[in-house]
């Protein structure tokens, strides 16, 4: 499972550094994002160093969309799911190298947007290990929900509009969670920011515990 | 449960003895509902009349979150057996659960304004009830593109996913939103106080069995308003199905959806 795992997360980001989609679309989206947020909020009143944990998460959510779509978009044509079908890698694996994948992604996007937060907003890092430990734990879970409910999606017509619905209530959880823990690592509001994590742990544990049961039925329909 | 082959043998309606009982049951409990909220029982101390609209908002509240379970084991049950009546049913409570959803938002709203001033709350029910609706809608649109991909064998196992994790993950939200929201305020309002009694208590209680009852009564009729939807997409093609089965030859399974 887990050589199929690697096999495939291998393959994906391959592709995406060969064609360089992450780092020519997705990652300016994610700048521009937060360069916009900046437009939107008054940056002369402070709101933009309170609420940068906040806006970090949409942006990186937004982007996971963008990821997450990405990553299947790219076994659609010339019939690559059917050839990936009829591979015999273990479905288990599978899903294992995509979320591995998109989470190798989200972890660049979220160092680069992480630097435009601290360069454009103004935010101080007090608490590193946190931000660190959210910042893994919340990709974990990001990138496992997500391959789950893109495999859901994949190979549907309205797949672009339907995905967001499915995939952001769901993803609730994740953003209250990284944006508390991550204000107690930029030190803005005194919570305590580990069970928070904890929390984020918990639902990338679920996810992939579920995904990795459920990849199988889900990919014979896509 | 039989095929039929032509359109007669269809019952075209979606009652039946037990749903007319059911159905007048409902009606007159709805009566004395009515009667216990607006006269009987006495207004609040605090809340004055619009203590009222509980009576409808937490029952209506209760009934939307059984809905969301009926359709998560549904959908358990459909991935075990593949059997119509599950598939069918996941979607009938989901559609109920969804009405329902809808009204305990907007009693919730209404009652929310005339005690807190405001139709909206930060407060970790509302939050949850409302994320609950959008799992809800999303389920249906996905359900709407399963039904309507045709092949009964082929689809199913992304609605019944979905649906499997639709109670999981609204209890996920409730419990990060509870939390989140924990951290400024602790009272929630549809908490059962112990300290209700009487005739508020006892019309609450008669709230949840009538709109139970009247859960109950709209699941039957949607259930089988689904079935009879399946039988009759299913008779157009009674005729290419019996002509391929004449030909004995197994069905090739084909990959796409």
């Amino acid at each position: 499972m887990f050589r199929d795992a690697a096999l495939m997360a291998g393959k994906d980001l391959r592709i995406e550094w060969r064609s360089r989609v992450t780092t020519q679309q997705i990652l300016p989206f994610a700048v521009l994002v937060i360069l916009l947020f900046g437009m939107a909020l008054d940056p002369d009143r402070g709101i933009l160093a309170r609420a940068s944990s906040g806006l970090f998460w949409i942006a990186v959510l937004f982007c996971s969309l963008l990821a997450i779509q990405r990553a299947f978009t790219i076994e659609a044509a010339d019939g690559g799911r059917d050839a990936l079908r009829l591979s015999g890698l273990d479905p288990a694996g599978v899903f294992l190298g995509k979320a591995a994948a998109i989470a190798v992604q989200l972890i660049a996007l979220e160092i680069v947007l992480a630097m435009g937060v601290v360069i454009i907003y103004g935010a101080r890092i007090t608490g590193f290990p946190l931000l660190l430990a959210t910042c893994l734990a919340a990709t974990a879970g990001l990138a496992a929900a997500g391959t789950l409910y893109g495999v859901l999606a994949a190979g549907l017509r309205v797949r672009e509009t339907l995905l967001p619905i499915l995939l952001l209530p769901v993803l609730a959880p994740v953003l209250i969670a990284a944006t508390r823990a991550f204000e107690a690592a930029l030190g803005g509001v005194a919570v305590e920011g580990w069970p928070w994590c904890g929390l984020l742990a918990m639902f990338a544990l679920l996810y992939l515990i579920f995904g990795t049961l459920a990849f199988g039925t889900l990919l014979e329909e896509s | 449960m039989t095929t039929p082959l032509d359109a007669s043998a269809l019952r075209a309606t979606t009652g039946s003895r037990a749903t007319r009982l059911l159905g007048i049951l409902t009606l007159a409990g709805m009566g004395l509902l009515v009667w216990c909220a607006f006269w009987w029982s006495p207004p609040d101390v605090v809340q004055k009349d619009a203590v009222r609209l509980l009576y409808v908002h937490v029952p209506t509240a209760i009934v939307a979150f059984t809905g969301c379970l009926i359709t998560t084991v549904a959908s358990a049950m459909w991935l075990r057996r593949k059997s119509d009546g599950w598939w069918l049913l996941g979607l009938a409570s989901a559609e109920v659960a969804l009405v329902f959803t809808a009204v305990c938002l907007l009693t919730g709203a209404i009652w929310g304004r005339i005690t807190w001033g405001t139709y909206w709350d930060w407060d970790p029910r509302i939050t949850s009830t409302t994320m609950l609706f959008i799992l809800l809608v999303g389920y249906l649109a996905l359900r709407r593109i399963d039904g309507e991909s045709g092949d009964a064998a082929q689809r199913g196992g992304r609605s019944a996913v979905v649906g499997l994790l639709l109670f999981p993950n609204v209890l996920i939200v409730h419990f990060s939103v509870d939390w989140w929201r924990s951290l400024h305020q602790t009272a929630t309002i549809t908490r059962l106080d112990p300290t209700i009694e009487g005739a508020m208590l006892f019309t609450l209680m008669l709230g949840i069995v009538v709109f139970s009852m009247f859960f109950v009564w709209l699941l039957m009729h949607r259930f089988r308003l689904a079935w009879l939807d399946e039988r009759v997409g299913a008779l157009g093609l009674d005729d290419a199905i019996r002509a391929r089965r004449a030909e004995a030859h197994p069905p090739t399974p084909e990959g796409k959806s």
